[in-house]
């Protein structure tokens, strides 16, 4: 009895690994063989039977798809749209977060009714609108242009209110008898208290300032305003065969981010545990 | 008493002040827009963003138009291939990693690695990888299956990425749900006798019901708006185009490749109020299998 129950317990023991490590396979073997198709010439790429290494490890495909892409601005101009979505979306949801937890004033139910309607809504129903505001202003082909739909954040406003209802209201009262006005008693006692959550709205931003598609490539056409993934998305038609050259091109575009996300796995994972659901 | 009222006076003052940023922001940027795009529905599209007022022809237009039907079956089969297997991948998923085995920090970041890959550059590598003359697939297999260009699987290999994906993000948030789980219901559980399968049913999947109810409502709404990975994996000139167009690429196209803001418009309100009566339809239907007495 004792020994069945501890090889039914080996038994089950193995099987998730076996599970895990197959699933852990089908996750990294495309960027396995990207990596792989990177360095490879076109004909070996094309090999039939596959050709699994290259037979020189050159760097010609990078050179080409540097060639093709202006990187440098494309990785300037991602940099800066995640600079400063992450900035606004911190600094104003920190701000009206505060407020609506902590503070009264009035219609305060009725200004927090404006952030939950905007998370409610999807996304894709202001673009059009928020195209035509931009062009009417002569602003596409701007970072500002990037970074505008994203300036203040419902989700942020909503998130860090959250946190804010979680501390307790004697610490502010504490700074207040200490001397501080509001604004002080938000800027030097419970700002600081707000890390973790701040860095998760912040990790947050960034993923999916980084990863998205559709507005980059509506609000600026010139190649040069472009972000990775819109950029990327030209390389597509340039090259529609030469898979070394898109292979490059998109371990190109991937590769920062990835870089953060292996020095600050844990963060990253917490934050998108914190911030889940949205 | 007077310090209160000063001190409520105040709060008035500088709340108003720290919503300001936000609310406005909000109001130009959102609101506004939501309310222009329902009237740039009923509306005929003129030369310079301009825009003239023409009553239900869009809507008309739209109702009549195949194309636009064929993009909403694509978008909810889209759903209905990529929600209810991806859920399940990524339950699975957590449970394993909820289990005390070596290497689950290093198994839970390979799995939610595609995360912070732009979905513009994981559709190129698998484009690569489903190529139907030269993808590995396909020379492994010694088949010359158009994954992406045959009209019956398109939808089919763009759900499976999909599905690859998101399939750690969700693992991750459901595993936080699995982690609140009181290790003494197993206990008791096993001292009763129940098994591994029992206790899943009658433990595990009650108590994560309520993250497993966020994470299906998030999928769903995502998969209705599916966009840059159809975009990026099905080119215009892919002969299996019209099979993979989904509302929101139909949407793009008509807006900002064609420029008819105005019918795009119906078609983006469309996709919103069939975002809202899937929502409701969950929100009703969760009454019967969502726990919340934890």
């Amino acid at each position: 009895m004792q020994t069945s129950m501890k090889s039914n317990k080996r038994l089950s023991a193995g099987l998730t690994y076996a599970v895990l490590i197959l699933g852990s396979v089908i996750m990294i073997f495309p960027f396995v063989w990207m990596v792989l198709t990177c360095f490879k010439t076109q004909a070996e790429s094309m090999a039939i039977p596959p050709q699994i290494l290259p037979s020189h490890w050159g760097i010609e495909n990078f050179v080409t798809a540097l060639q093709s892409l202006p990187f440098v601005n494309l990785y300037v101009n991602t940099g800066l749209l995640i600079l400063f979505r992450v900035l606004c979306a911190v600094l104003f949801s920190s701000m009206a977060g505060y407020a609506f937890a902590k503070l009264n004033f009035p219609c305060k139910n009725l200004l927090f009714s404006v952030v939950l309607v905007q998370m409610m809504l999807p996304s894709q129903i202001f673009i059009t609108p928020q195209y035509l505001m931009l062009a009417h202003m002569g602003l596409t082909n701007t970072i500002f242009a990037l970074v505008f739909p994203g300036i203040v954040s419902a989700f942020g406003t909503f998130f860090l209110r959250q946190t804010y209802l979680g501390i307790p209201n004697e610490i502010a009262e504490a700074a207040y008898l200490d001397g501080c006005n509001k604004w002080q008693t938000f800027t030097k006692v419970m700002f600081p208290l707000t890390g973790s959550s701040m860095a998760a709205l912040a990790i947050f931003t960034a993923v999916f300032a980084y990863s998205d598609l559709m507005w980059p490539l509506i609000c600026n056409t010139d190649l040069n305003m472009m972000t990775l993934s819109a950029g990327l998305s030209t390389l597509n038609g340039q090259y529609s065969t030469n898979f070394p050259v898109l292979m490059a091109g998109s371990l190109l575009a991937m590769i920062p981010m990835v870089v953060l996300y292996l020095l600050f796995q844990k963060q990253f994972i917490q934050g998108i545990a914190m911030t889940g659901g949205k | 008493m007077q310090k209160t009222s000063k001190l409520s006076r105040d709060g008035a003052v500088w709340g108003l002040v720290m919503v300001a940023p936000t609310v406005i922001g909000l109001l130009v940027l959102n609101i506004w827009p939501f309310f222009q795009a329902i009237y740039m529905s009923f509306s005929k599209s003129l030369p310079f963003g301009e825009f003239e007022f023409e009553g239900i022809d869009n809507y008309v237009e739209m109702f009549s138009n195949a194309e636009f039907w064929k993009a909403t079956w694509n978008t909810i089969l889209f759903c209905i291939l990529t929600v209810p297997v991806g859920i399940f991948l990524a339950l699975l998923v957590a449970v394993m990693l909820n289990s005390k085995i070596r290497g689950r920090t290093t198994f839970r970041a390979i799995f939610f690695l595609p995360m912070v890959v732009a979905p513009a550059a994981v559709a190129m590598v698998w484009k690569w990888i489903f190529n139907t003359q030269y993808g590995i697939i396909n020379t492994m297999l010694g088949q010359n299956i158009g994954w992406l260009t045959d009209s019956r699987f398109v939808l089919l290999t763009c759900a499976v990425v999909q599905i690859w994906s998101n399939i750690g993000y969700d693992a991750v948030l459901l595993l936080a749900g699995l982690q609140n789980v009181s290790a003494t219901l197993y206990e008791a559980a096993d001292l009763d006798g129940a098994s591994k399968v029992r206790q899943f049913f009658s433990i595990t999947l009650p108590m994560v019901s309520p993250t497993l109810f966020v994470v299906l409502i998030m999928r769903l709404m995502s998969s209705l708006k599916v966009f840059d990975l159809v975009y990026m994996m099905v080119d215009d000139a892919n002969p299996a185009l019209s099979d993979a167009q989904t509302l929101m690429s139909l949407f793009y196209r008509e807006s900002f490749v064609a420029g008819d803001k105005g019918y795009a418009s119906a078609i983006v309100v469309w996709t919103v109020l069939l975002i809202g009566i899937v929502t409701v339809i969950q929100f009703i239907g969760q009454k019967k299998w969502v726990n919340y007495e934890v």
